[in-house]
C-alpha cells in the first residue's frame, strides 16, 4: 500500500501559492472540498484561477475567496446564487469564463486522461465556439475543447483510506471524480477516514493511483441551497 | 391562458411510456408533477441521478442528495447516482429520449437562447448548451411574452444564443406549438385564447392552418 495520508489540511495544502489554478468538485454546495477551501481563505492566497462549476453563495463555498478577492479568474457553468460574483463579473473585476457543464467535466475528464482535446457538439454557433476549431463529423458540427491544465484539484468524498481509494454519496459524487488526478496535485478530503483494507475493492468510485494525498476531514457543514421538502399526510 | 402549472401539465402529456427525461430549472421541473402515473418514465439530473423522485418529507433532506436546480429531493427503486462525465454521456450520447427546457427567447428556425442577457444578468448556462446540441426532442417550457409584453417566439434571436435548430416543440402559456421548416406552426391554443390574440403574440413567422383545436389538459 501506498501511503497518501497526511495529518491533516494544513499539511494537504502545501505547495498551494498565489496565482495558481485550481479545480474544486462540487455541484452548488453539494459534494465542496469544505476544509480546502476554508483553508485557502485563511492562508490568503491571491490571483487564483478556480475551476469549479459553481461559485458558492455569497457567503460560503467559493463564495468565501470571492469575498476576499482572491480570485482573478472562474471557469464555470452556471453562477447564478451569487450576488458578488455576479457583481465583480460585470464590472469587470473578475474574468470569467462560462463553459457549458458537459464541456466543464470533460475537460477534466480529459486531463485526467491523457486527453489533449476532443470535440463536442455543445456550443457550436454560439460565442463559446468563438476562436474555436470546428469540425463536421457524420453530417453534424463539433467545436475543439481542451483539456485542463491545473496546479492542484481539491476533491471531495464520503470514504477514502490512506491508499487514496475513494467513495462518493448521493449527488455528491458529480465533478469530483473527473478533477481526480486532473491536476498536478490532488488532494481528496474525506467525510470517513476508515483502515486500510476495510472498503470492499469492488465498491471504489476512484482508485488512489489518482490521489497524492488524503486527510480526515473536520466540521462539514453541507448546507442545503435549496430546502425543498413535501408533508406528511 | 395557462399559468405555470397549466403549462407543465400539457407539457407532461408528451411524456410518453419508457421515456428517460430531463427537466430544466423552473417550470419544467414542475413537469414531473403531472406525469400520468400509469406509465413508467424516469426522471434524470444531469448533476448524477437517473430515477429522480420527489421532494423528501419534512426532516428527512439530505444535503447530498438534490437535484439540477439544487433543491433537496429523493430517489425511488431502481435509482442510481454517477458523476458529471457519465451524466453528460448519457445526454451527448443520446440516450436521453426527452428534454424539457425554459427560454428566454426561440426563433422560427429553432434556434434558442436561455443564459445571458449582456451587461445585466449572466447566469451561465449550466447543461443547456450540452442537452439543446445533442438532445432530439427538445420541448421549449416559456411565457409567449415577455414582461414588457415584447414576443419570445422570434424570426432571430436577439439575445446570445444557447444552441442553434434545436427546439422541436414549444408550449407557451398561449399555445402549442411545433418548429418546422417554414416556421412555428400553430398546433393548440390555450383554453380562452384565440388565434388572434397568438398572432398577435407571435413575431416569428407562425403558420395558422384549418381550425386550431383548443388544448386538455
Amino acid at each position: 500500500m501506498i501511503n497518501k495520508k497526511v495529518a491533516n489540511v494544513t499539511e494537504a495544502m502545501q505547495g498551494v501559492k498565489d496565482d495558481m489554478t485550481l479545480m474544486l468538485g462540487g455541484f452548488g454546495l453539494c459534494g465542496i472540498p469544505e476544509n480546502a477551501i476554508n483553508n485557502l481563505v485563511q492562508m490568503n492566497v491571491k490571483g487564483l484561477t478556480c475551476i469549479s462549476n459553481n461559485a458558492g453563495v455569497d457567503d460560503f463555498g467559493l463564495g468565501l475567496l470571492l469575498h476576499k478577492r482572491q480570485i482573478k479568474k472562474m471557469i464555470s457553468s452556471y453562477v447564478g446564487e451569487n450576488d458578488e460574483f455576479e457583481r465583480q463579473m460585470l464590472s469587470g473585476e473578475l474574468d470569467v469564463e462560462l463553459v457549458p457543464q458537459g464541456t466543464l467535466v470533460e475537460r477534466c475528464r480529459a486531463a485526467q486522461s491523457g486527453f489533449p482535446a476532443f470535440f463536442t457538439p455543445a456550443g457550436y454557433g454560439t460565442e463559446v465556439a468563438e476562436g474555436k476549431e470546428v469540425r463536421e463529423f457524420n453530417g453534424k458540427m463539433y467545436v475543439l475543447e481542451k483539456a485542463f491544465e491545473a496546479d492542484f484539484a481539491f476533491v471531495k468524498a464520503w470514504k477514502g483510506d490512506a491508499a487514496g481509494n475513494l467513495i462518493f454519496k448521493g449527488t455528491a459524487r458529480n465533478f469530483n471524480p473527473a478533477m481526480c488526478g486532473a491536476a498536478k496535485i490532488t488532494v481528496a478530503e474525506v467525510e470517513e477516514l476508515v483502515p486500510v483494507g476495510s472498503l470492499d475493492p469492488n465498491q471504489i468510485h476512484i482508485p488512489g493511483i489518482f490521489i497524492q494525498r488524503i486527510f480526515q476531514g473536520k466540521d462539514y457543514e453541507k448546507r442545503i441551497e435549496q430546502l425543498t421538502v413535501r408533508k406528511k399526510l | 391562458m395557462l399559468d405555470k402549472t397549466g403549462i407543465a401539465k400539457r407539457i407532461a402529456k408528451e411524456v410518453k411510456d419508457g421515456y428517460y427525461v430531463n427537466l430544466g430549472i423552473g417550470i419544467p421541473t414542475l413537469v414531473a408533477n403531472y406525469v400520468r402515473d400509469d406509465i413508467e418514465v424516469e426522471f434524470q439530473s444531469e448533476n448524477g441521478v437517473l430515477g429522480m423522485g420527489p421532494f423528501p418529507f419534512e426532516g428527512e433532506e439530505d444535503a447530498d442528495l438534490i437535484n439540477a436546480g439544487k433543491q433537496t429531493i429523493t430517489t425511488l427503486p431502481g435509482a442510481s447516482f454517477f458523476d458529471s462525465s457519465m451524466s453528460f454521456a448519457m445526454i451527448r450520447g443520446k440516450h436521453v429520449d426527452l428534454t424539457i427546457l425554459g427560454a428566454m427567447e426561440v426563433s422560427e428556425e429553432g434556434d434558442i437562447a436561455n443564459w445571458k442577457i449582456p451587461g445585466k444578468m449572466v447566469k451561465g448556462m449550466g447543461g443547456a448548451m450540452d442537452l439543446v446540441a445533442s438532445a432530439e426532442n427538445i420541448i421549449v417550457a416559456m411565457m409567449h411574452t415577455n414582461k414588457a409584453g415584447e414576443s419570445k417566439l422570434l424570426k432571430k434571436c436577439s439575445l446570445p444564443l444557447t444552441g442553434v435548430g434545436c427546439v422541436k416543440k414549444i408550449v407557451t402559456n398561449l399555445a402549442v406549438l411545433e418548429i418546422t421548416k417554414d416556421g412555428f406552426k400553430l398546433l393548440e391554443r390555450a383554453p380562452g385564447i384565440s388565434v388572434e390574440e397568438i398572432i398577435k403574440a407571435t413575431e416569428g413567422k407562425l403558420i395558422v392552418e384549418g381550425d386550431i383545436p383548443e388544448m386538455t389538459l
